[in-house]
């Protein structure tokens, strides 16, 4: 279907265990594809891929069990309840006894917070509601790890802070968690590690605290911005209004030696990148926006 | 996974639908049979159904003679259409994949899925024909008379009963080569509706080419060829050349596309 479209090219992932691991990129720059060549959907052309230490596709068998993702939305037979939908994918994998089956799926519907849906089917559920179904079948074989595409789509902001701390108590239990998003925010409060893909190459890669650390520079805000400027000369960087950009070693000294002066600091902050400096620094724009030639 | 299968299989109202409809047609005749009494001359109409109005028992054989050539062929290429395909358009054969199901055990199950749906919709036809039958039909028949085989003689029971019984599982053959097709039709389309209408294009044209004297090479070919050489079953004694060719190539049609269907879908990228 692709033709001969190169959608994942010379891509070098690794994600170490028991990290939070965000895969950014744009639309189209073979996220998704990443995701389903990781998980032997899409059958790479050339290239190794391994999975919790095994080859994939070919010990998908074995590896498989001990991945739960979530693959561009969720899906599921719309004529059947929720806990219907979770017993047929239950009951199609290799996890677990038939006995336990009911207490598998009333955990992982307690932990995506739809331990009281009834049993109307999920045509009727909310996008949401299916989205919550998602995670719960992902969840369901106690996965090592978890790929998560788009996991806080269609959800409001309640949902998503309460899938956030999931995430995070999943993590702090053990699980190496992969997420996809072009939500910066979102991984930026979850992730410790991130890569950029654009189109289909990996164009960062990188620990999320390196990214973010401090530029050297300062933002100084004072009510009497010109007699800081004369005080600190070239120091000074760039000024807006009553703000000014100021290259210092330390904060305190920088402080120090402007209260000296009898200037009046209102406000001293470190100037750091933010993931969106970063990924816009690194990408064009996305394959979705094709300009006239 | 073949539970699993099954399972959602009768759990789908579409399933009994589509048997429900399979069912009508031999009960409708059953009724405008009853009420009519105009039987088809021997020799003319579906196989049986002249011979019906005399012995009501013979009926289930004769509505499965009805069911075969067309209705049933559309309900299976519908179900094993929709295998794959459907599965795909939902979304949720990306998650069964990852599960992991194997992509091989997964056609496995969708096709004893689909026989399953064949058995269920053969027995719901046989059985409620049997009591439409001996209900309205056969009230004609002397007490004692003995049923005749299509050549004339008589036969017993017994007989009866052995050689419905391989009726039965060569139209269930003939229904696996039609799964085995569409399942293959289901691994390559992106809808079922394609999946389920590229099988019946298949039969159509196979029905159409059987008659013409220019397609005389290719006949022993021919998917429908042999499908209603069930009826030499009832012949005395019985005539087992096409039932045998009818076999034969049935069992190569079932093997050949359930290899193309496994080839195609174990070396397919997902994307749906």
């Amino acid at each position: 279907m692709y033709g001969s479209f190169v959608a994942v090219d010379s891509l070098d992932l690794e994600v170490d265990e028991g990290e939070v691991y965000g895969l950014l990129g744009a639309n189209g720059s073979g996220k998704t594809t990443t995701v389903r060549m990781l998980l032997g959907l899409v059958l790479a052309t050339s290239g190794t891929i391994e999975l919790l230490g095994q080859p994939m596709p070919k010990r998908a068998g074995a590896v498989l069990p001990h991945v739960g993702a979530l693959v561009e939305g969720p899906a599921a037979y719309g004529h059947l309840s929720g806990r219907a939908n979770l017993r047929i994918q239950d009951a199609s994998g290799p996890g677990g006894q038939r006995s336990s089956r009911r207490s598998r799926i009333e955990d992982v519907l307690d932990q995506v917070g739809l331990g009281g849906v009834d049993g109307r089917p999920v045509r009727t559920y909310s996008l949401g509601m299916r989205q919550r179904l998602g995670l719960a079948t992902a969840l369901l074989g106690r996965p090592r790890l978890l790929v998560l595409d788009e996991p806080t789509n269609g959800l409001d902001p309640q949902g998503i802070r309460e899938i956030r701390g999931l995430v995070r108590e999943l993590n702090a239990a053990g699980t190496t968690i992969v997420m996809l998003s072009h939500q910066l925010s979102e991984v930026e409060q979850v992730c410790g590690r991130v890569g950029v893909l654009e189109r289909g190459r990996m164009v960062l890669q990188q620990d999320l605290a390196e990214l973010r650390r401090p530029t050297g520079r300062f933002l100084l805000r004072t009510d009497e911005p010109d007699r800081a400027v004369a005080l600190l000369g070239d120091r000074v960087e760039g000024r807006r209004q009553d703000e000014l950009m100021v290259r210092a070693e330390d904060a305190a000294q920088l402080n120090a030696s402007l209260v000296a002066a009898g200037l009046a600091v209102s406000e001293l902050a470190a100037e750091r990148r933010t993931l969106e400096d970063a990924v816009l620094a690194a990408t064009t724009a996305g394959a979705d926006r094709l300009e006239r030639s | 996974m073949i539970r699993v299968e099954i399972g959602k299989l009768v759990r789908s109202r579409r399933t009994w639908f589509t048997i429900l409809l399979v069912d009508a047609l031999p009960t409708v005749v059953a009724v405008l049979l009853s009420v009519t009494n105009l039987a088809p001359r021997p020799g003319t109409g579906p196989a049986f159904l002249s011979a019906v109005l005399t012995d009501g028992t013979l009926f289930p054989l004769a509505a499965l003679a009805m069911v075969l050539p067309l209705f049933l062929p559309v309900a299976v290429a519908m179900t094993a259409g929709e295998a794959i395909a459907g599965e795909a358009q939902a979304g949720t054969l990306r998650y069964l994949l990852i599960r992991p199901v194997g992509r091989a055990r997964l056609l496995v199950a969708k096709l004893v899925a689909v026989m399953t749906f064949v058995l269920i919709t053969v027995l719901v036809v046989a059985a409620t024909a049997f009591v439409s039958g001996t209900l309205l039909l056969g009230k004609d028949a002397a007490p004692g008379s003995v049923t005749l085989s299509v050549s004339g003689t008589a036969l017993s029971t017994g007989e009866l009963a052995w050689r419905t019984g391989l009726a039965l599982l060569f139209a269930m053959l003939a229904m696996l080569g039609v799964a085995a097709v569409a399942l293959f039709a289901s691994t390559v389309a992106r809808s079922p509706l394609a999946a389920a209408l590229s099988t019946l294009a298949l039969l159509v044209a196979s029905t159409l080419l059987l008659p013409l004297d220019a397609a005389h090479d290719v006949r022993p070919y021919l998917v429908t060829r042999y499908w209603l050489s069930f009826v030499d079953l009832f012949r005395d004694p019985i005539l087992w050349t096409n039932v045998v060719h009818g076999v034969i190539q049935q069992l190569a049609y079932v093997l050949v596309f359930s290899v193309a269907a496994w080839a195609n879908f174990t070396t397919k990228d997902i994307t749906d």
